[in-house]
């Protein structure tokens, strides 16, 4: 399989990756790691005229420690995300499921800021990072602004980034209690989307595949901040999600799986903390 | 377009359609036909080659993105007539059957070993994930990356 015929461009920095997707408009697509891109490109089910290679910019690859959160550059990979000592120390949610992403070669190539600009509900780290409660940093031509990450999922593989912005940073707040945290996902074979999964923070609750965008278990949370048992929280995890029927399983087994998987994830944060 | 890259130490310039992948680009470009499309759905770890020593999936790199960069494939391990370690363990432990999956498996267990040279059994079986053996050859292809690890150290 190959990709239907585009342009290939290679951007040298953001300011430049800014102006071919101002010049090319809705034709261009970002590449990052292009492990979510180059797969729907070889399928055809996209098929962008130009693509933007944001591999050059290097300096958009980092974790630094900001003091009240930890900053994570857009082109970070998920390799380095795992094994980032601050983010072990500060965030070791993120770390861990950073982890679990995939396999060592997409590791190796897929980036945080890839996975989460793609916005697939059935990716890992939108649902960690809403979790986490993150905020995400767009650069467009007028400058940068912060999109709080509840409002960044806005559909299917639909954000609230504009066709000529570009996420390049990703800010996590260091979590009240950084040990109390726990990520589970159930796949059918290890390196396959999560059928369903979740990530637990500090009584936030993010969902994998349980709707067309990442959400969170709302009714879990507030069972939680009005001080229901993490059991009882649990069995309310498949309130208000609108998961998909498809050949993997249906929508009650995935209802299921999340509350099972949430109920799972409560007691592992409990017995952290 | 133009893309030059260093594959197993040598350098190739090439005029390529900017679409091309990089396991085409290794096949039919450089003329190195050790590397398999197995899936050709970033699953099956067949096409696995180090990208500046890591492993990746070159069905799912384009042959531009590698541009600049260094590749090395299952061709390029052996020095000086000698088989790399891993090699000579599967050799060794009968790491393979048919042998489709063996270049793809050959690499990831040499990117592996390099993250790190002393993994568990548990640490091998996480790091072949990425790696599908349909011969269901995975115990030996366990045991010869730990014997590889073992001789290295």
């Amino acid at each position: 399989m190959i990709p239907s015929s585009f342009t290939y461009k290679r951007a040298g920095s953001a300011e430049e990756a800014l102006d071919l997707a101002a010049e090319y408009g809705d034709d261009a697509k970002f590449l990052a790691g292009g492990h979510s891109l180059l797969p729907l490109m070889k399928l055809r089910l996209a098929a962008p005229e130009v693509i933007i290679d944001l591999s050059g910019l290097r300096d958009l690859s980092y974790v630094t420690d900001q003091g009240s959160y930890v900053a994570v550059g857009a082109l970070t990979r998920h390799h380095d995300v795992e094994h980032s000592e601050v983010l072990g120390r500060e965030v070791p949610l993120l770390a861990y499921a950073a982890g679990q992403v995939g396999d060592p070669q997409i590791r190796h190539r897929g980036t945080i800021g890839g996975s989460i600009a793609h916005a697939d509900p059935a990716s890992d780290l939108p649902a960690v990072l809403l979790a986490l409660d993150a905020t995400l940093v767009a650069r467009g031509a007028d400058g940068a602004r912060e999109i709080p990450i509840g409002e960044f999922f806005q559909g299917l593989f639909e954000t609230a980034l504009e066709p000529d912005e570009l996420l390049t940073e990703i800010r996590v707040p260091k979590p009240a209690s950084a040990g109390a945290w726990s990520f589970q996902k159930f796949t059918q074979r290890a390196i396959d989307w999560a059928i369903v999964g979740c990530a637990v923070q500090d009584g936030r609750v993010g969902l994998v595949n349980m709707g067309g965008t990442p959400l969170r278990a709302a009714a879990t949370e507030a069972a939680l901040a009005a001080g229901a048992s993490p059991a009882d929280a649990a069995a309310r995890a498949a309130e208000g999600t609108s998961a998909a029927d498809d050949i993997r399983a249906t929508r009650a087994y995935r209802e299921h799986l999340a509350r099972v998987l949430v109920s799972r994830a409560l007691t592992e944060a409990n017995s952290r903390s | 377009m133009k893309v030059d890259l260093t594959v197993n130490g040598k350098d190739i310039t090439a005029d390529v359609e900017d679409r091309m992948l990089l396991v085409h680009f290794l096949r039919d470009v450089a003329d190195l036909t050790a590397t398999n499309v197995g899936c050709d759905t970033t699953s099956c770890g067949a096409c696995t080659v180090l990208l500046d020593g890591e492993s990746v999936k070159s069905c799912t790199v384009l042959a531009a993105q590698a541009s600049g960069h260094e590749v090395t494939t299952v061709e390029g391990l052996a020095t000086n007539g000698e088989m790399h370690p891993v090699q000579r363990a599967f050799h060794q432990e009968h790491g393979l059957q048919c042998g489709f999956c063996t270049p793809g498996m050959v690499m990831a267990i040499v990117s592996l070993l390099k993250e790190n040279p002393h993994p568990t059994e548990e640490q091998v079986r996480q790091g072949l994930e990425g790696n599908l053996c349909r011969c269901t050859g995975y115990h030996n292809i366990v045991r010869a990356a730990l014997a590889a690890a073992e001789v290295s150290s």
